[in-house]
């Protein structure tokens, strides 16, 4: 059984419809990259799987144990988190927001957790630090902590390397390779296509054409794809 | 010095001025508070619009003849305040609306009063206190302060058991929904809150200057405080020092509640922007 599987699921805003007719599935495991335009809607997308958005229409569906609510997400930064006084520790912790429904207070394994996965990012010596005083590279690092403390299934990361330097760019993308190695299944959207398909098990190209498969099909799809979205 | 002193010990022996002083604190307490979140969310004028609708509901309780203001304004309030912030999720995109609320319900206000209320003797007088708070040292009823307090003090229980989820929703709306977590029940709440906030520091410092209440300790917090637990606590501290020195300095110099406290406050916030600038 899939994770995560959409079937005819339309994306949108009320009554602006962004995509029609998006079929994939997102099984255990898997290392799925979303491409496409600007504007073409792997944000939104994005945001419908998480059950930010209404599904439209079609259908979300969820397998493997996994609900919505299990999904670790990293959002593209919003403009608020910019000056927000918060230690690194803090903005991690809040990862296990899901755990406080029992209780008004964060349990010791709660911050074990913030722990270990600040460990995990390797940024434990700015765990007291400021959020708002690190680099952009950083900041995405805390971010990812606070979602593997949301989530030991699966990571949707939406352009987890945006505004990062070359190198930056290089150790995220080996530090979402060992999640994925270590079994945890990533969604991530990019603009970096030579990274999708040096990375990615499979793509999901959205935009006026649709596709998806494994990587080695888009390899051969690619050039017929973009041609045909020129002549559209 | 010691006149002063002498003054203060008179006054504090009575039941009035100590009342006052409960009062003071607690509402500067959760107004603090609340403060914190609505700084950061970006939320800070809301509360300068809110206390603009007060002051118009205040005057249509007036025009109705109801003796006890409260209910009407803490109503009106609410619903204004659910209204602007309920809808929203992120950005309020009507701060426009919100500027026409704020002026309609202020000039309305006043016009009421102007209309219904001719044979009052001190019109000038009572709305300069509505909107400066009072000039003497609070006279308030038992029931203002049995209604203060406890509402302060529920505000204060409303952070402190929801101050981890409250941290996480003011950083990132998104990623809290992405956990499941009701954001929507939550901002309602908020709304509530502040609307509640709003309508009791009005007895305390005026509907013009209860936004300072609101948003001076916070700003002044994150001057020199960084995360977001030493921000909430300086800011709760600050709040309730100032308010606390503001009463007494009215006391001991004659001067109106409302206005000493914004003055010490703004001390405050430049004591506060020199340390951080140093630091
Ligand atoms: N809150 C919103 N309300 C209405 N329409 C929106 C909203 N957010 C985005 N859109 C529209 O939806 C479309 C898709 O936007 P989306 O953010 O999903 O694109 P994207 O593929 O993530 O682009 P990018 O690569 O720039 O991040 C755009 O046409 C955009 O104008
Ligand atoms: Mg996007």
């Amino acid at each position: 059984m899939a994770q995560i599987r959409c079937i005819d699921v339309t994306t949108g805003y009320g009554s602006h419809v962004v995509q029609e007719g998006l079929n994939f599935e997102v099984n255990a495991g898997d290392y799925l990259c979303i491409v496409g335009e600007n504007g073409s809607g792997k944000s939104t997308l994005m945001r419908t799987i998480l059950g930010l958005l209404p599904v439209l229409s079609g259908n979300i569906e969820f397998g493997d144990n996994l609900s919505s609510t299990d999904i670790g997400y990293l959002p593209q930064q919003t403009e608020i988190q910019r000056d927000f006084p918060a230690s690194v520790f803090e903005v991690v912790l809040s990862g296990n927001q899901a755990s406080l429904k029992k209780s008004p207070f964060y349990k010791k394994s709660d911050k074990q957790k913030a722990v270990e996965n600040i460990e995990r990012m390797r940024i434990s010596n700015l765990s007291k630090k400021c959020y708002r005083e690190l680099s952009g590279g950083q900041q995405q690092r805390v971010l990812l902590a606070r979602a593997l403390c949301a989530t030991g299934k699966i990571l949707l990361l939406d352009e987890p390397v945006a505004g990062l330097d070359p190198q930056s760019t290089e150790e995220m993308y080996s530090l979402i390779e060992q999640l994925n190695k270590s079994g945890i299944t990533i969604i991530m959207i990019s603009h970096d296509i030579s990274a999708a398909i040096k990375y990615a098990t499979n793509i999901l190209h959205i935009g006026k054409l649709t596709f998806f498969g494994s990587t080695e099909e888009y390899i051969d799809k690619r050039s017929d794809l973009n041609n045909a979205e020129v002549v559209l | 010095m010691t006149a002063m002193f002498d003054k203060l010990t008179q006054y504090l022996a009575f039941d009035f001025t100590k009342n006052a002083l409960i009062v003071g604190v607690l509402i500067a307490l959760c107004s603090s508070l609340l403060g914190v979140i609505l700084v950061l969310k970006r939320y800070s004028f809301i509360g300068d619009g809110l206390s603009h609708v007060a002051f118009g509901s205040l005057a249509i309780a007036g025009v109705l003849n109801f003796t006890n203001e409260m209910p009407t304004i803490l109503i009106i309030t609410i619903f204004a305040s659910i209204l602007l912030l309920g809808g929203t999720k992120k950005k309020l995109s009507g701060d426009a609306s919100l500027a026409i609320i704020s002026v309609a319900s202020l000039g309305l206000g006043y016009l009421l009063m102007n209309i219904f209320a001719r044979n009052r003797p001190n019109l000038s007088g009572d709305v300069c206190t509505v909107l400066f708070g009072s000039t003497s040292i609070l006279t308030l009823s038992k029931s203002d302060v049995i209604i203060s307090s406890v509402l302060s003090v529920l505000v204060v229980l409303f952070f402190v058991f929801f101050y981890n989820r409250i941290f996480a929703i003011t950083f990132d709306e998104d990623f809290s929904r992405s956990c499941g977590v009701k954001v929507k029940l939550y901002n309602y709440s908020v709304a509530v809150i502040i609307a509640v906030i709003v309508v009791l520091s009005m007895n305390l410092v005026g509907s013009l200057l209860s936004s300072a209440l609101i948003i001076f300790p916070a700003l002044t917090a994150m001057r020199v405080f960084k995360t977001f637990k030493s921000v909430t606590i300086a800011a709760a501290l600050i709040s309730v020092f100032t308010a606390t020195l503001g009463i007494l300095a009215a006391i001991v110099f004659g001067t109106p509640v409302g206005s000493t406290i914004v003055a010490v406050e703004t001390v405050g916030f430049l004591i506060f922007t020199v340390i951080g600038a140093i630091a």
